[in-house]
């Protein structure tokens, strides 16, 4: 619940606030939000498996958003680094699909 | 019943309260991280949605830009050959209307001038008028149609007689009520109006012995005069000739 009104409060301070993006973090804002999307149905497949942490939870959130915006980093260090986010974007939709279904299974049995 | 069996049957329900229980406000401090966690989520995700529909260009890689303008100049390289195209097209068509504009220009004063030589456009000159008047008795056709002749001799180009125009197929005829021209009854006094040099049809018309000497031998009163400005007003209609086509042009002439 407390997570849920999170979600929409951030949401709503995003959209009243509109801060600028800083030109630093621009390339890797995108890669770190789909990164926290997978960790969030992450979270709610093991909540739904009654293996839900929070340590687990935010140790997930944090180390995906970190490792995805590294790995973006290195690309355009190393002159891929276009290549490199589809790549990581490309993996963490398949990650979400099948947590998605894991979460599909468990709540509506199909 | 298998017990796999059982065990579906009894895990949706364990599943929704999970969800709920889950869901249920108590303030746990796992509770609370993944909230702010999830304030994070959102606020990053609007401003990242808000960022990506403001801002263009900008957020976008070196590689990304350079292609992107290498298509900008590669399209703007293809319009430009586009406009030359487009310009010589233009000028080509400009240039055939020009041309197309004098010949029509050319047509249409070869059509007036033959329009009023045939009779088919009134026409306003210097000219004279000659006013044929027969106190006692009718002035026979041929007198009339020698009158027509000396105008012509005259270099007269538009003649008309009452509200008839004279044309070059034009004929008088003697009948029972009075003189037809082109089967038409005049009736006099005949008014003759002339577009050509003045001073040339006054002395043609006014030799001794000549048309006019003629009119009053034959019992007619004449009075003619020059003016400056004659409106020939009458037209004829000009039939389409039936059996004459025009001759093909003879080449090397």
């Amino acid at each position: 619940m407390i997570a849920l009104i999170g979600l929409v409060v951030g949401a709503l301070v995003g959209l009243f606030l509109e801060p600028t993006v800083p030109a630093v973090l621009q390339p890797y804002l995108p890669i770190a939000v789909v990164a926290a999307l997978d960790a969030l149905f992450g979270g709610l497949r093991a909540l739904l498996d009654g293996v839900f942490d929070d340590r687990v939870f935010v140790i997930s959130f944090l180390s995906n958003v970190v490792v995805a915006a590294l790995i973006v980093f290195l690309g355009d260090q190393l002159g891929v680094g276009t290549q490199l986010s589809t790549a990581v974007v490309v993996v963490l939709g398949i990650r979400i699909f099948s947590n998605a279904a894991a979460i599909r299974r468990h709540l509506l049995k199909a | 019943m298998t017990p796999d069996h059982l065990q579906r049957q009894a895990e949706p329900r364990s599943a929704w309260r999970t969800l709920a229980r889950s869901f249920a406000p108590h303030a746990s401090r796992g509770q609370v991280i993944t909230g702010l966690l999830c304030a994070l989520l959102g606020f990053a995700l609007v401003v990242q949605v808000q960022a990506n529909r403001s801002e263009g260009l900008s957020s976008l890689r070196q590689n990304e830009l350079v292609r992107i303008l290498d298509e900008v100049t590669r399209r703007a390289e293809e319009l430009q050959t586009q406009v030359t195209d487009l310009r010589a097209q233009r000028t080509e068509l400009v240039t055939g209307s020009d041309t197309e504009r004098a010949a029509r220009e050319a047509a249409a004063a070869r059509a007036e001038v033959q329009g009023i030589l045939a009779g088919e456009l009134p026409a306003v000159g210097p000219g004279v008028e000659l006013i044929i008047r027969e106190p006692d008795q009718p002035i026979p056709a041929p007198v009339l149609y020698n009158v027509l002749e000396e105008l012509r001799n005259a270099g007269a180009e538009a003649i008309q007689v009452g509200d008839q125009r004279l044309t070059a197929s034009s004929y008088f005829i003697d009948t029972p009520d009075g003189v037809q021209v082109d089967g038409v009854l005049l009736s006099p006094p005949y008014r003759w109006l002339a577009i050509g040099d003045p001073d040339t049809v006054t002395t043609a018309l006014s030799i001794p012995g000549g048309a006019l000497a003629t009119v009053r031998n034959a019992g007619g009163s004449t009075g003619l005069s020059s003016l400056d400005e004659v409106q020939v007003t009458a037209v004829r209609v000009v039939e389409r000739p039936r059996y004459a086509t025009p001759a093909p042009a003879i080449d090397g002439g």
